[in-house]
């Protein structure tokens, strides 16, 4: 996917006005943040499993070349073919690659994020392949031609005026704006694709290294045809989403949906291992599973690996107060909100998403909603230290800092100083005691007042009162 | 009892009313306060830029000034957070000085949690005002400041009258209030509306920094009679 990262603050301040985008944001936090908080209430041992969890996903990471091997050791005995590709570039030959020699002519994909990642719709397009996204969101935004921009909800910020539009011209059938006939509607174009099709391409929630197991967790249940239909089937995912056995996954699939969706349960998990068997109605009889690194192994072993314990529920996203502000389109790449403000300067490059790891207020609520307790705060920041060091950032801010330091390090020169400003800034204030512009600062005064100091510091008047013996 | 006052820049500068109110509260309760006159910030907003070296910097003229303080007291969540959270675990953490800044960390208290779970005050009544409260950020989840400053404010006779979200983010956040501006005052303008779907008339906080954010939201919105308080000018009296 095109990575637009570095337009961050000019398209958050287009989305701040665009008014259908405000108002699915607005519908969809009632439903996400308080579906949440319900779904989690009714564990009394979340904070327990949220820990264990954290543990786990730091175990695998710490042994991910061990459990990785066993994966493909146990994927290969059940006929799986298992691809390694460091670089995106790398996975889309292998996909390309298997398409071409299998002389694969429509391919039907269930949601996958990794794809998005590394464009792999282009890649497999450009040599005369049909792609379809059977996801509903996701095939909304193919008829957009959009790109997502939630990674569990990808159309969330579409309303359904528009998806109507967008049936209506694709289907050439009348316009309706019942949603369940829209669902149906787009359930009976699917049909045929899914039929149709010569390959499926899923991605994976989880890869089970002890079983060869790759299991995706939907809700629409598409993911069951695209990985049993076709003769094909390839799994696209990340290197680190292999899990130790399938009892961490039933550990895990306790945080998932509640966090994701605030669903004490999906409504379909799909679990496939191996290869169609001799007296089974269906199943692939080829099948691929692409492990793609694309940036991961940078954060093995760093000061962010946390991140990669990172389980893609979305609770960081939809709890936290700029994402609910501007949507997902505004981060400008597959990840949007807090974990998207560490993995994609880590994924793309800091020099191409500065502005995403300053896009917080370190309120810290994406840290207490992660299931997997990603110390996201703490993670941003680091990405900040390292523009502050290799002078990424505007010499404003570097400077101002600085500036700053130099002042509260010297004592009486800050105690001289905010003297006098205390004093201009009152005077600037003028009698209603507000100042509406101040050189500088027009980040604060665009959009607020900035209320008066009162014009003398607590240390000048604590200096000058009255002993405490005379103040009774 | 030795109590050290952290008064915080933003106090210092801009509402030196909020350090009384908190200097008439340790005093009434009985403690020698003292405000070493060098203090000046906590370090956060280089730390939350990136500047870690200077935020250490600063953390440690913190640790000096208050080295002979049985108690420090701040009336901020944010500032207290740096100093209790923030530099035990990251700033200093495996290092030389991490034993003195768990010290100074073990006695730094914010202003609330320190007057109900330290000091056990009780509080006269002195208002009937009736008032909503944002919790900020650092305070409620780096330090679970939520009970202690509404159990003052009950105790000063204000009714509580709680706004949709009190617990979300205003949008201050330091530098990214300038950094990120029109983010930032989306997000004090939802507090707006929160706090004027309230029949409140009164907004109380515990961070000035927010108080600052909202306040200037609320009168570039044209809305000068929403009074906006530090709880501790709320119950020290000193709400004017």
């Amino acid at each position: 996917m095109q990575v637009k990262s570095m337009h961050f603050k000019a398209t958050s301040s287009m989305k701040l006005n665009d008014a259908v985008l405000q108002a699915a944001m607005k519908k969809t936090k009632g439903k996400f943040v308080d579906g949440r908080a319900a779904a989690v209430a009714e564990i009394d041992v979340w904070q327990d499993i949220r820990t264990h969890a954290a543990a786990l996903r730091d175990r695998v990471i710490n042994n991910l070349d061990a459990y990785l091997i066993e994966f493909e050791k146990n994927a290969t005995l059940r006929g799986a073919v298992v691809h390694w590709a460091e670089t995106a570039e790398e996975a889309n030959a292998i996909i390309v690659g298997i398409a071409q020699r299998n002389a694969v002519k429509i391919v039907t994909k269930s949601k996958s994020m990794v794809s998005e990642e590394i464009s792999l719709n282009d890649a497999l397009e450009a040599v005369g392949v049909e792609v379809v996204e059977t996801d509903l969101g996701e095939y909304i935004l193919q008829l957009a031609k959009e790109p997502p921009s939630h990674i569990v909800a990808p159309a969330v910020h579409k309303s359904k005026e528009q998806v109507a539009d967008l049936f209506e011209a694709a289907h050439h059938r009348p316009r309706t704006l019942d949603i369940p006939s829209m669902t149906r509607e787009a359930r009976e174009v699917l049909r045929s694709k899914f039929l149709g099709a010569d390959m499926g391409i899923s991605g994976a929630n989880f890869v089970i290294a002890e079983t060869g197991t790759t299991l995706t967790v939907t809700n629409e249940g598409n993911a069951d045809l695209v990985t049993t239909v076709p003769r094909i089937h390839c799994v696209v995912t990340g290197i680190e989403k292999v899990i130790p056995t399938l009892e961490d996954f039933a550990t895990l699939i306790r945080l998932l949906p509640r966090s994701a969706t605030g669903q004490n349960a999906a409504n379909y998990l799909t679990l496939t291992t191996g290869l169609k068997q001799p007296g089974d109605l269906d199943g692939p009889e080829q099948m691929h599973i692409v492990l793609i690194d694309a940036g991961r192994t940078k954060l093995v072993g760093s000061d962010m690996k946390e991140m990669l314990r990172c389980i893609r529920c979305g609770a960081c996203m939809n709890h936290c107060p700029v994402y609910q502000n501007v949507g997902g389109h505004a981060y400008g790449w597959v990840y949007p909100g807090p974990m998207g403000s560490v993995l994609t300067p880590t994924y793309v490059g800091i020099e191409n998403a500065g502005d995403l790891p300053n896009a917080a207020t370190f309120c810290g609520e994406c840290q207490v909603v992660c299931p997997v307790k990603i110390p996201l705060p703490d993670l941003m920041r680091k990405w900040r230290e390292r523009q502050f060091d290799q002078a990424l950032r505007p010499f404003s801010e570097r400077f101002s800092i600085s500036v700053w330091n130099a002042f509260a390090t010297r004592p009486a020169l800050y105690a001289a100083s905010t003297k006098i400003a205390a004093r201009v800034a009152s005077w600037w204030g003028g009698k209603k005691k507000r100042i509406t512009w101040l050189p500088g600062l027009d980040g604060w005064t665009d959009g607020r007042d900035m209320p008066a100091p009162a014009g003398k510091t607590f240390r000048e008047l604590y200096a000058s009162r009255p002993k405490r013996s005379n103040r009774r | 009892m030795k109590v050290g006052l952290f008064v915080t820049c933003l106090v210092d500068l801009v509402r030196p009313n909020i350090g009384f109110a908190a200097l008439k509260l340790l005093e009434d309760a009985g403690c020698t306060v003292v405000f070493p006159n060098g203090q000046t910030c906590c370090g956060q907003p280089g730390y939350n830029s990136g500047a870690r070296e200077i935020s250490k910097v600063l953390a440690r003229k913190v640790l000096a000034e208050f080295r002979d303080c049985d108690y420090v007291v701040a009336p901020s969540g944010s500032c207290s957070g740096q100093m209790k959270v923030h530099t035990v675990e990251d700033l200093f953490k495996g290092q030389p000085e991490e034993a003195e800044f768990v010290a100074l960390a073990a006695k730094w208290f914010e202003l609330s949690d320190f007057l109900v779970n330290v000091l056990k005050v009780e509080i006269a009544p002195s208002t009937t005002s009736v008032v909503t409260y944002h919790d900020s950020c650092s305070g409620l989840r780096e330090l679970n400041i939520k009970a202690q400053p509404r159990m003052l404010l009950s105790a000063a006779g204000a009714k509580i009258n709680e706004m949709t979200d009190c617990e979300k983010c205003c949008g201050f956040g330091g530098t990214f209030s300038v950094k990120l501006g029109d983010i930032s005052t989306r997000m004090a303008e939802n507090k707006c509306v929160n706090i004027a779907a309230t029949d409140a008339k009164v907004l109380v906080g515990g961070d000035l920094g927010c108080l600052l954010n909202i306040e200037g939201r609320l009168r570039r919105n044209g809305d000068n009679a929403t009074k906006v308080y530090h709880f501790a000018e709320v119950i020290a009296g000193m709400a004017h």
